[in-house]
């Protein structure tokens, strides 16, 4: 799966998780820019993520991301070492 | 592990909701396609997809569906397991308003009489604690009996939360055993170590059924729901530490699921008979073909062994009061023949209620059962190898249960009690009658059939009437018929256990509770009526707030002997009248009549009647109650 794949999958998420048919994920997108962008719905993000690709993140790795950009790349990163 | 894997796959199930969505038909169908939709396997996702739709749709959904008030209070975040717990609910045609408590609110919010629990009034309280809320942390080295006297002070704080909670919302209360997931300090030796945490925590656990069981408060049994699936797959620790959350949102349509098996039984909607196919379900092979000898069962063989422990564990739920049945495309003589002949079989004829071996369809099968047995169709799961059977069945009477029944026949009985169909919320010795009940009723029917009238049937049955208040010992039973009672229903008012308490203490209502024996056996306890006295013009009149029977005793003019002993307390009260309410449902269609047939005269009532409601009224003294010379009546006066 490459970085397009990924961001594509990870529209479907949000769109889902906010009920937001017009969102288009973007690299910088982040918690600021989605008003319902809030604890609980990150955590379902997170969540349907390791679901749909099959990985499992640590909690270090989820403070580390501030951005749509981080996340795909981490992703990707645990989908190689997968 | 966490998957619904009785359910059949999610399948279309997005495009399935899409074109709901687009065509939102009429809410008879809404609510059936909804339900349908949540008897799919569906993941978190497709849960909360659904679970919204729902929620927007709700106040368009039909009065006939039933509804429940729940109130979530927990030590964790509980608001991601809502919709789980809301399409768990749906998946038994159970509706759901819920409110969840703050975060870290909810011993105030019991405490506190003006919390928002309290106005919420809710109907039923799930209390989700983990142990760390209840228990206090240890010194390793506390003596054994100050760890015990720790845990029997944090039952006493329990149990007295459960007291107020119960005195001031009238709610059922369920407990979730206590959720914990800390890892061991000692592996083997934990539980011996008095103060460790796990040691806490499971004689806590193992003490709070008792408990539970004197307060009638009931359990969500984590830990034993857990055992199959493994309790480290419902939680993941980041997101407690990141959220608080003690079980992971991709578990909540596993743990929304068992909830709402719960929430169900309260309202009276589990299930109550297995219909059950024969070849390859009961036994392997076909006996049609293969003959008494032929067929796999027992005799040593592994596969012949798993048939048989099925056949054991159908046979121990006929002893918790679940019916069986027979739906098979056999000819009848060579199935009755089996059970009555193959040595090594453990059901026998007379363990079914029901038998249809026949080469009819079998949609027209199970509806002959639920017939025959008096009960609707959504009280039976049709249970058969057969996925073509299965695919029919599902298409054809969509308010019938139809597991996803696995390949391997040992796999069977696991699969129907993870289903969780028969989930109960109290075991009576009626429930351990039941079959026997039921078989009775059988030769009933021979007698009826045999009898030139009704009179001479009625009599010949030699009935005892035996009427009483409702007495403590009669609660759960008292409570299970109000909330499942259907069809002989004039009102169909549900109430929980604590509210039919609280009436038991009212001085301004009478509750009766009639039992019936003949000559074939003890029907258990059958009828129920509740009267409230209310002031009348110039007098007193008793309102009947509720009247229902089980359908088992039906066509015995048992109403006219409970009328009889209500006309009796009235004019011992100086009550100058009675009056009586119908109030149509899909299902009461039976008892439209009842109020005319005993004498009842209509009420008009101001405006338009809600729903069709239709109000009687019998004055008394003068008039004549239709007699009783069929049956024995023992009344009971407290």
């Amino acid at each position: 799966m490459n970085e397009a794949a990924i961001y594509a999958t990870l529209n479907e998420i949000f769109r889902d998780v906010f009920d937001d048919p017009s969102i288009e994920v973007s690299p910088e997108m982040s918690a600021r820019d989605v008003p319902e962008w809030d604890s609980f719905n990150h955590i379902n993000i997170i969540v349907a993520a390791e679901m749909r690709f099959g990985i499992k993140f640590r909690a270090a790795e989820i403070d580390a991301l501030r951005n749509v950009g981080d996340f795909v790349a981490l992703i990707d990163r645990k989908r190689q070492a997968a | 592990m966490l998957a619904l894997h009785w359910l059949p796959p999610a399948g279309d199930f997005d495009t399935a909701l899409a074109e709901l969505r687009r065509d939102e038909p009429a809410a008879d169908m809404l609510f059936d396609s909804l339900t349908g939709l949540a008897n799919r396997q569906i993941d978190f996702m497709q849960t909360r997809r659904l679970d919204r739709y729902l929620t927007e749709v709700m106040p368009k959904l039909p009065a006939r569906a039933p509804r429940l008030r729940l109130a979530l209070l927990g030590s964790s975040t509980l608001d991601h397991l809502v919709p789980g717990i809301r399409v768990g609910a749906l998946r038994r045609g159970l509706l759901l308003e819920v409110d969840v408590a703050p975060y870290g609110q909810w011993r105030q919010q019991i405490l506190d009489p003006g919390s928002a629990l309290y106005a919420f009034k809710p109907e039923a309280v799930l209390l989700a604690l983990d142990h760390a809320s209840l228990l206090p942390e240890l010194p390793l080295e506390t003596p054994a009996a100050d760890a015990d006297a720790a845990v029997n002070a944090a039952l006493e704080e329990l149990s007295s939360l459960w007291q107020m909670l119960r005195d001031r919302a009238r709610t059922t209360i369920i407990q979730q055993t206590l959720w914990s997931d800390e890892p061991p300090l000692f592996g083997h030796f934990e539980r011996q170590v008095a103060a460790s945490p796990t040691a806490l925590a499971t004689r806590f656990d193992s003490r709070l059924a008792d408990r539970a069981s004197e307060h009638r408060v009931l359990l969500l049994d984590l830990r034993g729901a857990a055992s199959g699936v493994g309790m480290q797959h419902l939680s993941d620790p980041k997101l407690w530490h990141h959220a608080k959350q003690a079980i992971s949102p991709a578990a909540a349509p596993w743990l929304g699921d068992q909830v709402g098996r719960i929430l169900a039984a309260i309202r009276g909607l589990s299930k109550k008979v297995a219909v059950l196919d024969l070849d390859n379900t009961l036994w392997g092979g076909v006996i049609g073909d293969d003959g008494l000898d032929g067929i796999v069962l027992g005799q040593g063989s592994g596969n012949g062994e798993a048939f048989l422990s099925f056949q054991r564990y159908l046979k121990r739920l006929t002893g918790r009061g679940i019916l069986l049945a027979v739906s098979s495309k056999n000819d009848r003589a060579i199935a009755e023949a089996a059970f009555d002949q193959h040595p090594e079989m453990i059901l026998r004829r007379g363990d079914f209620a029901a038998f249809e071996a026949n080469w009819n369809d079998k949609p027209s099968a199970v509806r002959r059962i639920a017939r025959d047995l008096d009960l609707g169709l959504d009280s039976l799961v049709f249970i058969d190898d057969n996925p073509a059977e299965r695919d029919l069945m599902r298409r054809t009477l969509p308010m019938v249960a139809v597991p996803e029944l696995p390949e391997a026949p040992e796999l069977y009985a696991r699969c129907i009690a993870d289903a969780g169909y028969f989930e109960a919320v109290s075991f009576t010795t009626d429930d351990t009658q039941r079959n026997e009940q039921y078989v009775a009723n059988r030769e009933r029917r021979q007698l009826q059939a045999s009898a030139t009238d009704m009179e001479s049937f009625l009599r010949d049955l030699q009935m005892t009437l035996t009427v009483s208040r409702f007495q403590p010992a009669d609660l759960a039973r008292v409570t299970q018929l109000i909330n499942k009672t259907n069809q002989f229903n004039l009102t169909t008012r549900r109430y929980t256990e604590a509210e039919v308490r609280a009436m038991m203490e009212d001085p301004h209502i009478l509750t009766y509770a009639g039992r019936l024996v003949d000559r074939f056996g003890d029907n258990g306890l059958t009828s129920i009526v509740i009267g409230r006295i209310v002031p009348d013009d110039s007098a007193k009149a008793i309102e009947l707030d509720t009247w229902l029977m089980s359908c088992r005793v039906l066509g015995r003019r048992v109403e006219h002997a409970m009328l009889s002993v209500v006309a009796q307390d009235a004019s011992t009260l100086g009550v100058s009248r009675l009056i009586g309410r119908y109030r149509p449902t899909p299902k009461n269609g039976l008892v439209k009549e009842h109020y005319p047939s005993l004498g009842f005269a209509p009420v008009e009532t101001d405006g338009e009647a809600e729903n069709g409601e239709t109000t009687w009224m019998l004055p008394l003294g003068s008039n004549h109650l239709p007699p009783v010379d069929h049956m024995t009546i023992v009344y009971r006066r407290d």
